[in-house]
């Protein structure tokens, strides 16, 4: 199971095993990391806002217009920034490191 | 008990009052009672992803049941509360135990309204989706479902027929306005849905309403319209509305008028007692309103969670909404109640466009359709107050951007 390395506001580090398959989002909740997602992964409210490592965005697939739309205009933008909601875990996701704007 | 608050209601504002105490660094001892036998989950999937059967029941729990233990949360699931006495300050559960509080959030949240029992409310095979174990339900009758009838052409009866009819089935949707989502949304938004509707093979009835549902060995299997035609069904799903769920806060002599009533920092007529999320009616722009959405049930869950924390907080919302059909997203920023003009702009891609709701000059709320772009531009302009003017809405090319 991949290891997912959450950096929270006050850069307190929460380590996390994921489920290959689950959301970055459900991750987040399942080992509660202060990430609101208020629409529960429906891509309609920005609210799951993470930034990526740049090591690691580059590895991940290419957001959806749809995600690019909804991030244009979040608080905090950076340009590693991704919606937890739509980064599905895989194997090769292991020791990827996100961080709360 | 010494500084014991009690939430009662499991759903996202009973969550929400309670992870914003501790992350404030509340460390008083808390229990959370509910009736149902799940921790608190979300809702919104239920008539969406969970219906569908693309999500397993686990991963709608907002935290895992451990999460609890870890936040010293007593759970007291499949607990009714029978009654709650704000003298003494302790609450009476069904199962005859006595629970006392310091203090106590009511998150009752609210309920899915039936259709009476003398139109045939009760039968097997009609159901309404307020939680799990009412999808779980559904999903052991679709296997034999023939044909689906939805009434109601709000959000979750569209919902739910979009779900039904995108796994095979024969869908019915009746509505007694003249037009879908009448209460809701201008001419325009409501047009767009019926022709998703239409194209995807649902049947759409308006201006028509149920006289009675017709049975057979208790089991649904039709049903009569007003007009006096007859369908065959064996799957009946009301979306008729919800009502806030209050008879507690009635029967404790709490002020209630269709919800119960909260200044604006959460708390109700007793001191000791805050409530939030859909059972809450609490004062917006001059009136007392309520609202049923997620983003209420958080934002204003965290404000009674500041309340009883002891510090000064004043519940502001900013609403916002979504809905899922098909593959189409609407999302709704601001309240369009009072509209008296609306601009309808086509979005950057097939099939987005946004309806932009003004009284006279005043923005009040766009519906964004495949158009998140738009839904959070609009966003922020209600949050900063910035009434754009409707000639530069109603030019295409114009970016939106710019008003920012």
């Amino acid at each position: 199971m991949p290891h997912i390395i959450f950096i929270e506001e006050n850069g307190i580090e929460k380590k996390a095993l994921a489920e290959v398959g689950e959301t970055i989002l459900e991750v987040a909740r399942a080992n509660d990391v202060n990430i609101e997602g208020a629409c529960g992964g429906n891509m309609a409210c920005a609210t799951c806002h993470l930034v990526v490592r740049k090591k690691w965005y580059d590895i991940l697939p290419k957001p959806s217009d749809d995600e690019s739309d909804m991030l244009e205009l979040a608080s905090g933008l950076t340009l590693t920034s991704r919606l937890g909601c739509q980064i599905k875990v895989t194997e090769d996701l292991d020791g990827l490191i996100l961080s709360l704007p | 008990m010494s500084n014991h608050l009690v939430v009662v209601g499991g759903g996202q504002a009973g969550f929400s009052v309670i992870s914003k105490l501790r992350a404030l660094g509340d460390t008083r001892s808390i229990s959370l009672v509910t009736a149902e036998k799940y921790p608190p989950y979300q809702r919104p999937p239920l008539s969406k992803k969970y219906l569908i059967g693309e999500m397993r029941s686990d991963r709608l729990l907002l935290r895992p049941t451990k999460w609890y233990d870890d936040q010293s949360v007593s759970l007291y699931l499949k607990n009714k509360v029978s009654s709650i006495d704000i003298q003494n300050k302790s609450l009476l559960l069904a199962s005859g135990q006595s629970i006392s509080y310091s203090n106590l959030a009511l998150t009752t949240g609210s309920e899915a309204i039936k259709l009476p029992a003398s139109m045939g409310g009760n039968l097997e095979g009609v159901h309404t989706i307020r939680s799990i174990d009412d999808v779980d339900n559904i999903a052991v009758e679709l296997k034999s479902a023939t044909s689906v009838l939805v009434i109601g052409a709000g959000y979750i009866g569209l919902e739910v027929a979009a779900v039904m009819s995108t796994l095979g089935h024969d869908v019915t949707i009746i509505e007694r306005e003249e037009r879908i989502l009448k209460r809701v949304a201008a001419t325009t938004t409501s047009e767009y849905f019926e022709r998703l509707h239409k194209r995807n093979g649902v049947k759409i009835l308006a201006s028509t309403s149920v006289v009675e549902l017709l049975e057979k060995e208790g089991k649904v299997c039709g049903a009569r319209f007003d007009d006096g035609s007859e369908i065959k069904t064996n799957l009946v799903i009301c979306g008729i509305g919800i009502r806030p769920s209050q008879q507690l806060a009635v029967d404790a002599g709490l002020t209630v008028n269709d919800g119960i009533v909260v200044t604006e920092s959460c708390l109700t007529s007793d001191p000791n007692v805050v409530a939030a999320g859909d059972c809450a009616r609490f004062p917006y722009d001059g009136n007392l309103i309520r609202l049923e959405s997620v983003q209420n049930s958080i934002d204003q869950a965290e404000v009674a969670a500041a309340t009883l924390f002891g510090s000064k907080m004043a519940y502001r919302p900013y609403p916002w909404f979504w809905s899922d059909q098909f593959d189409v997203k609407l999302q709704i920023a601001g309240l369009n109640v009072g509209f008296n003009r609306t601009v309808t702009r086509l979005g950057n891609r097939p099939g987005s466009e946004s309806t932009w709701y003004f009284k006279d000059e005043k923005l009040l709320a766009v519906d964004a359709i495949n158009d998140g772009r738009s839904f959070l531009i609009a966003k922020k302009l209600l949050e900063n107050k910035n009434n754009p003017e409707m000639s530069k809405l109603e030019d295409s090319s114009f970016d939106i951007k710019a008003l920012l």
